[in-house]
């Protein structure tokens, strides 16, 4: 088997008192696309900040195609929350953009015409080329989300993590968004998003990780997506016939 | 040039005005990233805390025999004691549950009440000549030594090419810190190096603008700059020089009439330039947000009345009507004109053509530019038009 694109060793992270994410083991295969559901509170963007180093890890260890994050950096490409910046900034769509070719060019040489053009391209894959000299502060939430897609994309990344990308975003954008990643999957990509929405995680994801504090099941949706599990991750906050639903239309 | 202005105004004047203009294009560029990273009053904290260094170094040289007033020991006592304050602001907000804003009372308040009792500590002693240290506080630009503008320039050009070397990350950083790390930069490097600029520009500012006012100098300038633009790069640029700005004709006002003070005096000519800019400048500004309402206002009006007259509807809005009147749509008695009608039938076509659109292919781009007052000509071509028509016309058809 080749090595995977990310792996989690008992990964656990904690905000000061008691962990918000204890002792996760999960592997995710090169290729893959992969779901990490739970409920709210769950620590499921706090696992990938920890595996990103943004939070500190108490315990475990991410190792990003067989590396240290540090020496993998360049080929992970992340889209935060769109709720984490302030969209008052000085910027406009084009400039940020243009801030995921920061790690190709470095943070002194100047930009030439070759790294617009790049910036561009990735504009017109998530349809928002129009938009380029537009102030960030004057675009919908949909809009916002497609732009940091597109930062990742000038990132040109082999493994893409993603939290909450469908949050909050209209039906274009969920549609853009998802015709994207599966471009980007069918080029041999790996993809890891935290989700919210389990009725379309059978329509986008091939792999899913349900998580509450602790990894419940992981792995093709076929053996992790099930009744059990889901009921064993949300417990009473999902009901049953739902549950049922969900995991029968994965069958 | 300079021999001239040095014969005329004086040669203090000279070096003062060389001197402020430098000081506040260094403060300009400094304080663009620690207006976007939201730090400013950590910049204040940070020049209070240079008080008890200036004090401390005094008392220290004059013990040694040596001459409490030379410049370049007060800048480095001063130096030192804001490096110490800015460390416990940074300290107690990431180590106890207090946030910035307490740390910063407390830092910025403790230091100055110790700077304060150590100069008056300094007032009693017997030894030195001790006068002078209060100019410290609001700067005292009489008798500006070459070396001290000297200083000031090096000082000045440091900080130009940290903020030049440093744009990228500090963007990052102000944007999302958290992105700026997932992007291997460090968080707390960065900004302990935006406040190293800080405590640069503030030392080397004490003997122009003065420790209490010199964040004026780095607030101020980015502000204004906000006002005139939308990117990071013109931002650090405009800021800049409205600080340069601020410095230079700030010293050459202040020679106006004998006594004026010379750091209050730029600081007022930023604030000049501060009120300047929220009233003139383009979309942020006051006049020209009230003048894009009374347009919009007039727009609506104008495309209300157009849609009710294509349908016929009595109109009894007095705006409406005076927009209608003023465009030559209707006449003074009320009765469409014929040039009215003509708009009215083009609304109603455009607001059809919005609506087939929509229902044609509801996620289209242009549908973002739909406002209910732009016309479709102005979002789309001839051509596409053209074919939302025809569709148009099939719908009508089948109908």
């Amino acid at each position: 088997m080749s090595i995977p694109a990310l792996t989690l060793k008992g990964v656990t992270v904690s905000y000061g008192g008691r962990p918000a994410v204890f002792s996760v083991d999960v592997t995710f295969p090169i290729g893959s696309m992969t779901a990490i559901i739970g409920p709210n509170g769950a620590g499921k963007s706090t696992l990938l900040k920890g595996a990103l180093g943004i939070v500190p890890l108490l315990a475990g260890e991410a190792r990003f195609f067989g590396l240290s994050y540090q020496d993998a950096r360049r080929r992970v490409a992340y889209v935060p929350q769109r709720a984490s910046v302030d969209w008052d900034f000085p910027a406009r769509v084009i400039d940020v953009v243009m801030m995921g070719l920061y790690a190709e060019t470095g943070f002194l040489r100047l930009f030439r015409q070759r790294h617009r053009d790049r910036a561009m391209e990735c504009l017109s894959r998530v349809g928002m080329d129009a938009f380029a000299e537009r102030q960030i502060g004057a675009l919908s939430g949909g809009q916002q989300q497609r732009v940091f897609l597109a930062r990742a994309l000038a990132e040109a990344g082999e493994l893409y993590i993603l939290d909450e990308p469908f949050a909050g975003v209209d039906a274009a954008t969920e549609r853009a968004i998802i015709a994207v990643l599966k471009d980007l999957k069918a080029e041999g990509r790996t993809i890891i998003a935290v989700h919210h929405d389990l009725s379309t995680v059978p329509d986008y994801f091939d792999r899913v990780v349900l998580l509450n504090r602790e990894r419940i099941a992981d792995g093709p949706l076929e053996e992790a997506f099930t009744q059990t599990h889901l009921q064993s991750a949300y417990g009473g906050r999902l009901a049953a016939g739902q549950v049922a639903d969900l995991a029968a239309r994965v069958g | 040039m300079l021999a001239a202005l040095s014969g005329l105004a004086g040669y203090n004047t000279l070096l003062v005005t060389l001197g402020a203009t430098l000081l506040g294009l260094a403060a300009g560029g400094a304080g663009a990233f620690v207006f976007l990273r939201k730090r400013a009053l950590v910049s204040d904290a940070v020049s209070h805390a240079t008080l008890p260094g200036i004090g401390l170094a005094f008392i220290v040289m004059v013990m040694l025999g040596g001459d409490g007033r030379w410049l370049p020991g007060l800048i480095l006592g001063s130096a030192i004691s804001a490096g110490i304050g800015l460390l416990c602001v940074e300290w107690i907000t990431r180590r106890t549950r207090l946030s910035e804003d307490a740390a910063i009372g407390a830092v910025l308040s403790v230091f100055f009440g110790l700077g304060i009792v150590l100069l008056t500590v300094i007032q009693g002693m017997s030894s030195g000549r001790q006068a002078g240290l209060e100019g410290f506080l609001l700067g005292s630009t009489a008798g500006m030594l070459a070396s001290e503008a000297w200083t000031i320039a090096i000082a000045g050009a440091v900080t130009a090419a940290s903020v030049v070397a440093l744009r990228r990350p500090m963007t990052l950083v102000a944007f999302d810190p958290e992105y700026a790390r997932s992007q291997g930069v460090n968080v707390r490097w960065t900004d302990l190096s935006i406040m190293a600029l800080v405590l640069l520009v503030t030392v080397i500012g004490l003997k122009v603008v003065g420790l209490i006012l010199i964040v004026a100098l780095l607030v101020i300038p980015p502000v204004i700059a906000r006002f005139w633009t939308d990117r990071v790069d013109v931002m650090l640029i405009v800021s800049a020089l409205s600080g340069g700005i601020a410095g230079g004709v700030g010293t050459v006002v202040s020679t106006l009439a004998p006594g004026l003070p010379t750091g209050p005096v730029i600081v007022l000519t930023a604030f000049a330039l501060f009120a300047l800019s929220l009233l003139a400048a383009p979309r942020r500004g006051i006049f020209a947000a009230a003048l894009r309402h009374v347009s919009t206002q007039r727009r609506v009006h104008l495309r209300q009345g157009l849609l009710s007259l294509y349908r016929g509807e009595p109109i009894l809005d007095a705006q409406t009507l005076a927009a209608l009147r003023r465009a030559g749509f209707i006449r003074a008695d009320g009765v469409a004109t014929k040039a009215g009608r003509a708009a009215a039938q083009a609304r109603a076509v455009d607001a059809a053509r919005w609506a087939t659109l929509r229902s044609l292919r509801g996620d289209d781009p242009a549908l973002e530019a739909h406002d209910g007052m732009t016309d479709m000509t102005e979002v789309l071509t001839p051509d596409q038009i053209a074919d939302i028509d025809r569709v148009r016309g099939q719908l009508r058809g089948v109908a």
